[in-house]
Formats: structure tokens, C-alpha cells, sequence
């Protein structure tokens, strides 16, 4: 690995040319800091700025301090939702990126036919939009006349109820599943390709099978972008939002106002008309995305020393 | 309409200013006084100031999502046409709402003229979002809407909206499986709940009507027509929340019996799966508002000619009793520059007889102004997909028995709707205790409203 430092230009003779390097560099940076400033650090200040009063409906508006943050902690309803997507993180995220490591895996193995209808395929489903989608498998999971339940009834096997409290969250776990397949498995597959096929001859020269390329070369060779895909899982997760928010038409009973934190952080905003709780609510899910993105990279850093 | 970004600029900013000179004035005085306008005691505006502002190039904004409104605000403009609407449709229902508050408080954006329905003028009168129509109106418009009507869009000695349709309820079903199972239609609730175990064991596939966990403005109708009286508001900041009245339990216990006995259905409505259980025939029957024969047309065409509409079942036999399930009114915003000219365009589409017709026949709102109710082409019309019945006049007669007295609303109906779902609502979905869903609905609503200042009665 010697070779990527002999690119860089020596260190005294060179200065003029790295400052202005610099500066140009700053110049690349700075629309995405404007806009980066404008859409994300502005509205998260003016947010936590809300968080900090209270505005009755009758009163009006009064400093609270920290008053909301103290009461979201102790409000079943936040914390209740933020347990059932700790819930789904651990049981939805390991299927759905172990699907997509498999699918990659033989994809990258070379041994299947219509590679690109296949990767095509699986990939389809993320571009459905997630409205669209949750619309389309409230309609598959409907108890009368969707076909999952007319193929129960017609075996004798009864009316499955997926839209029920017990497997409400199973069900949604199952839209997430199918929608984010295809986007994790395209990371991976990517980060597949960009393996140098020369560790594979040497493998193959020293007797390696397929399966043994793929657990002692390639899945160490992904732990980068396995890590990326889980953190974005942990994000998208705890914001879990569209999805819930479709099926509680067709089941307005079993998703409730705070059925994830974002549903509940939206619905006490707009319904409830409670901004700056609502805001509160958001900080602390902010937080807790943190929280549990940072802990996820520790541990997998560990695994490395 | 042509859009006109350039002239527009100015309109923003200065309604804008005024809002802030209104958050201004009204933020400080703790009293909650409804002093908004300038005090209560205007006089009517003259001839004069009207016909000046009617002459006087003026914009106005219009947010609306009934279909086709364009129609009646062409009509406007035609009549006056120094007067430029706007019409926007920002969504429907909560989405529309949630807009609204949004350009309230932020202070600019905000429409001239907006429609609300009934039950949510209370939320937009609390912070003295809504202008008094009466000082701008030359006529007592008081005579021409069902008193029931009139009592919804006034208080406090304000008219806060101009009618623009209603919704009584009545009773559809389907004649041909009420035959099929040897089924009366049931006058009595007692009747209905009895046709509702026979219909059950004649046709153990469907059920003699549905009773949905997520409608609370049907239950409320209901609640409405056995007397209960469960809301109400002074227009300060005293609420009352009063669900544990004996008329209440009467309605809540009677369904909880129907219920749990699986006699009726407890889908949630207004979603596909229940659309196609009512083209399937899953339902028998409908309680629904007036606005629900065209709607039905529209959801089960192939069932054209089985239907018919009746009376809704009553409480006491003899008794001819009814509720209001929605219908909307135009409001003026207090933050409008131009209130005379605002106010005649609320005034104008729904009561002038052109557009007002219009919304009836092309529109198929429900009307709520006497003169069209009781004019002979509506009542005389005859409807192929209930068999030739004169729907509408079924429907105006039903309008009739919507009871006088005053049946109010809480400032924050969204969240007491939002919180119905989740405990009254929930129980109806499991089929669970439902008066004990009723008593967490109250205990929420009040602590909803003392959680935001209001005194609960």
C-alpha cells in the first residue's frame, strides 16, 4: 500500500499550490454548507429553540425550560413507541440486510443466469414509493377481500389477521423488508465488485470453494458497507413514519397517534396542535438515533482490534 | 383565472403585518375578550361602503376541496368583476386544517375565505381566527336555514360561517336483502337491533349494518339524535365535556350490545376494503348523513335501483328525531384586508339562488337554506338507484327533525376525533368494553383540556 503516497505531491516545494487547493476546496464545499446550514442546522436550532416553551391553547406562549424533554420521558406513549421500533430494529434489520448480503453474494457469484432481470428484480420494489407500496399491501393484507385472505379461507385455514394488534408491527416489518432489499443489496453488490477479482484467483489457485471466497474474503471485504446499511437501517427505522401512517386507514384502531415516535411527534403537532412538545419529542428522537447509531459503530470497531 | 405573481407580491406582506398587529393585540389581553374586530357593536356596514368595495379592484384567496368550486367562483367574479379570486384547494379535511393553522400562525399565507365544517368553527373562533360576518352583511340571513342550521354557524351574538351544505342523518339499505332475509325496516333502535340478530342468522355472511371504530362524526350524529348534548364552548376559555350523561350511555350501551354479540360488523370506513363491502353487499344498511345517497352512487354503481332511504330508527316509537353527521360553511379569517368583499363571496355562492342551485345539482351538496329544501324541483326529483324514490325530499323531511337546541363543539375537535379512535373507537374495533372506552375518551379529553388552559365544566 505504499503506492497512494508517492501520488501526493512533496510537502515544501508544492505550499502555493495546496493553498490555493485549499481554497478551491472551500469553494466546492461551500453550496452544500449553505444549503446544509439553511435546511439542517437552522431548522434543528430554531426546533430546539421551540422545544424550550409551551404554547396553551388558551395562555399562549411561556418559557419552560427543559420542561418537555423531562415530560417525553416519562410519557408512555413516546416511550412505548420507541421500545416497539428498538423491537423492530432487532428483529426486522437482521433479516432484511442478511436477504440483501445473500442476494448479493449470488449475484456477485457468477453462477446465475439473467443476472440483470434478477438484480432488477429485487431492486423494483425501492422504487415503488413507500405510499404507494403500503397502499398495495394494505389492499394484499385486507381481511375480505384481499387475496391472502380469500387463499386462507378457500384452504380452511381461516382469515389471516394481519392487520391486527399482534401482527400489525410483522406486517410492517414485512413492507420494510420488501421495499429495502433491493437499495442494501445494490450498496453491497457494489461494494462486491470493487474487490479486486485477483484475491479471488489466488484463492481459487490455492483450492478455495465458492463458499469459502465468500465467508473469508468477501464478507470481511463488506464489513464497511455492511456497517453503512445498518446505520441507515438504525435511522430509518426510528423514523419509521410513511408505512404506519397509510395502514392506519385501514386500521385507524390498532396504529394509534403514537404508534412510532415521528407518527407521534406529527400527530401532536398537527392534531394536537402541541409544536413545541412535538418538537421536544423530535430532539430526543434525534438523540436516541444517535445514541444507538454510535454504540452500533463502537461495538463494530471493536470487532476490528 | 390568471395568475398574477407580480401583483400579488404586496397582498403577503401586508396581510401579513395585520396579523401581527392582531397577534399583537390579542396575546396581551388575558381576559379573552372578543374584542378582535373592534368591539361587537358595529353597526352593519351602509349601501355605500359596499358598493365602494365591491367596485374597488381587490384579490382575495379562496381555499376550498369541494370539486368544482372554480364554477361558482367564475360565477363571482362575473358578477363582480373588479373582485379577483384566488381559488386554492389545499387538501381535504385535516390536511386543509392543518394548512390553515400553519398560515395562521405564521402570520401570512393565510386565505381571505376558507371553508370549515361545523363542528371545527369553534377550534378557528378560539384565538380570534375568525371575523364576525354580521356587521358586513346587508341582510339578516337568520330566516332562510333550518334553526338547527343557524344555531351551528352562530354564537356569542356572531355569525362565524355561511352555511354551504349539511348532513342529516337517515337510513339507506338495500331492499333486495332486506327481502331476501324477511327483514322490516326497523322504525325503533329496539326494532333494529332485533332485524339485526334476525338479518344475522338469515344471512351469516353479512350483517345488517357496520359500526365503525374510526368515525366518530357518525357517532357523534348518533349521540346528537338521542339528545345528548356532550360539548360545548363559551368562546373564552370554559369547555364542557359531559360524556357520562345518561343519553350518552344509552347510545354507547345499546352498539356495545349489538356489539358483542357479533350482530353488526365493526370495519373501519372510508377505505377501500370497505368500499367494496358495500358494492359486495357486506352491510345491509347505512346510517348515514344526507351527502351519503350521491356518495353511495358513486361507490356501488352496480347496485343501482336495490337501494332505498328511510328515516333513521328512533329512540321512542312515534318520536321523528334526527342528528347532523358534517356538512361545511364558508368562513372569513379575521386576517382578511378586504372583510366586506371576503364576506360577500362567502354570502354570495352559497346563498344567491345560481351558484347556491349549482352546488346542489352539479356539486351534489346538500342544501341547507329553506328555499331550495323546500323548492319542487329538489324534492320532486326522482333517483334511479333508489328505485324512483324521491331521495332529496326524504332527506329535506329528515332535515326537519335535527332537533333546535343548541348542539355545541370543543375548540380542539381534531384532538378529541384523533382521541376517539383510540379509546371508544378501539373498543368498538375489538369489540371490547366500550363504556369503559367512553370513560378513558372523556378522562382524555379533559385532561387534553386542562392540559391547554381551558376550565372544563
Amino acid at each position: 500500500m505504499t503506492s497512494t503516497t508517492t501520488l501526493r505531491p512533496p510537502r515544501n516545494s508544492q505550499s502555493l499550490l495546496r493553498r490555493r487547493e485549499a481554497r478551491a476546496g472551500y469553494l466546492f464545499v461551500l453550496p452544500f454548507m449553505v444549503v446544509f446550514i439553511a435546511m439542517l442546522v437552522v431548522p434543528l436550532a430554531y426546533s430546539g429553540y421551540l422545544s424550550m416553551f409551551r404554547n396553551q391553547l388558551v395562555g399562549g406562549v411561556s418559557f419552560v425550560g427543559l420542561d418537555n424533554y423531562v415530560r417525553a420521558l416519562g410519557d408512555a406513549t413516546f416511550t412505548d413507541g420507541v421500545a416497539r421500533m428498538a423491537v423492530f430494529l432487532v428483529i426486522q434489520v437482521p433479516i432484511m440486510l442478511g436477504l440483501a448480503l445473500l442476494f448479493a453474494l449470488v449475484l456477485d457469484s457468477g453462477r446465475l443466469r439473467m443476472k440483470r432481470f434478477v438484480r432488477l428484480s429485487i431492486f423494483i420494489p425501492y422504487a415503488v414509493p413507500g405510499v404507494i407500496s403500503a397502499l398495495m399491501w394494505g389492499y394484499l393484507y385486507g381481511p375480505d377481500f384481499g387475496p391472502f385472505a380469500q387463499m386462507g379461507r378457500a384452504i380452511g385455514l381461516g382469515t389471516p389477521q394481519f392487520l391486527s394488534a399482534e401482527f400489525m408491527l410483522f406486517s410492517i416489518m414485512n413492507i420494510v423488508t420488501w421495499g429495502f432489499i433491493g437499495y442494501n443489496m445494490i450498496i453491497l453488490y457494489s461494494a462486491l465488485r470493487s474487490i479486486p477479482t485477483e484475491i479471488y484467483e489466488a484463492a481459487r489457485v490455492d483450492g478455495a470453494s465458492e463458499v469459502r471466497i465468500a465467508t473469508a474474503i468477501k464478507i470481511p471485504a463488506l464489513r464497511p458497507a455492511l456497517v453503512l446499511t445498518s446505520i441507515f437501517s438504525v435511522i430509518g427505522t426510528f423514523q419509521l413514519f410513511n408505512e404506519p401512517n397509510i395502514l392506519a386507514t385501514i386500521a385507524p384502531n390498532v396504529i394509534g397517534s403514537g404508534y412510532t415516535p415521528n407518527l407521534y411527534a406529527y400527530n401532536l403537532a398537527f392534531v394536537g396542535q402541541e409544536v413545541n412538545y412535538a418538537a421536544a419529542i423530535a430532539f430526543l428522537l434525534g438523540f436516541v438515533i444517535m445514541v444507538v447509531s454510535y454504540v452500533f459503530q463502537l461495538s463494530t470497531r471493536k470487532g476490528d482490534a | 383565472m390568471k395568475p398574477q405573481p407580480f401583483r400579488r407580491t404586496a397582498a403577503p406582506v401586508v396581510a401579513s403585518l395585520s396579523a401581527l398587529a392582531l397577534v399583537a393585540c390579542t396575546g396581551g389581553s388575558e381576559d379573552g375578550s372578543d374584542s378582535g374586530n373592534g368591539g361587537g357593536e358595529t353597526d352593519a356596514i351602509t349601501a355605500e361602503e359596499f358598493e365602494e368595495a365591491m367596485s374597488t379592484p381587490t384579490e382575495l384567496t379562496f381555499w376550498s376541496w369541494v370539486p368544482d368550486i372554480q364554477n361558482q367562483v367564475d360565477m363571482f367574479e362575473e358578477a363582480y368583476p373588479e373582485i379577483d379570486v384566488e381559488y386554492v384547494n389545499v387538501g381535504q379535511g385535516a390536511e386543509h386544517y392543518q394548512q390553515m393553522r400553519t398560515a395562521i400562525q405564521a402570520g401570512s399565507g393565510a386565505p381571505d375565505v376558507a371553508q370549515v365544517e361545523y363542528q371545527h368553527l369553534a377550534s378557528f373562533r378560539l384565538g380570534d381566527n375568525l371575523l364576525d360576518l354580521t356587521p358586513y352583511l346587508q341582510e339578516d340571513l337568520s330566516g332562510q336555514y333550518p334553526d338547527w342550521v343557524w344555531s351551528q354557524v352562530t354564537a356569542d351574538d356572531g355569525l362565524w360561517g355561511i352555511p354551504q351544505d349539511t348532513g342529516p342523518l337517515g337510513n339507506l339499505y338495500r331492499t333486495d336483502l332486506f327481502e331476501e332475509a324477511g327483514i322490516e325496516v326497523p322504525t325503533t333502535w329496539d326494532e333494529f337491533a332485533q332485524a339485526a340478530a334476525d338479518y344475522r342468522d338469515a344471512m351469516p355472511d353479512s350483517y345488517l349494518t357496520n359500526m365503525p371504530g374510526n368515525d366518530p362524526g357518525q357517532f357523534v350524529g348518533l349521540l346528537w339524535q338521542a339528545g345528548a348534548r356532550p360539548f360545548a364552548y363559551d368562546g373564552a376559555e370554559t369547555v364542557t365535556i359531559d360524556l357520562d350523561s345518561p343519553e350518552v350511555l344509552q347510545v354507547v350501551e345499546y352498539w356495545q350490545g349489538l356489539i358483542a354479540d357479533d350482530l353488526v360488523s365493526v370495519d373501519p370506513d372510508f377505505n377501500d376494503q370497505w368500499y367494496q363491502a358495500l358494492a359486495n353487499g357486506k352491510y345491509a344498511s347505512w346510517q348515514v348523513a344526507a351527502w351519503g345517497p350521491v356518495f353511495l352512487q358513486g361507490t356501488a354503481g352496480d347496485t343501482s335501483g336495490l337501494w332505498a332511504a328511510s328515516t333513521l330508527p328512533q329512540w321512542e316509537e312515534g318520536q321523528n328525531v334526527s342528528g347532523n353527521w358534517g356538512g361545511s360553511t364558508d368562513a372569513v379569517l379575521s386576517s382578511t384586508d378586504n372583510p366586506i368583499a371576503a364576506t360577500e363571496l362567502a354570502r354570495w355562492i352559497n346563498v344567491e339562488e345560481e351558484p347556491a342551485t349549482r352546488f346542489v345539482q352539479e356539486q351534489f351538496l346538500f342544501p341547507p337554506s329553506l328555499s331550495i329544501l323546500e323548492s319542487e324541483d329538489f324534492l320532486a326529483e326522482e333517483s334511479e338507484f333508489y328505485g324512483g324514490q324521491q331521495v332529496n325530499a326524504t332527506f329535506a323531511e329528515i332535515s326537519e327533525t335535527v332537533p333546535t337546541d343548541d348542539f355545541g363543539w370543543l375548540p380542539f375537535m381534531d384532538y378529541a376525533y384523533s382521541s376517539y379512535n383510540e379509546t371508544l373507537g378501539s373498543a368498538i374495533a375489538d369489540r371490547a368494553d366500550m363504556v369503559a372506552g367512553l370513560e378513558a375518551w372523556e378522562a382524555d379529553l379533559i385532561e387534553y383540556a386542562e392540559s391547554q388552559g381551558f376550565t372544563v365544566q
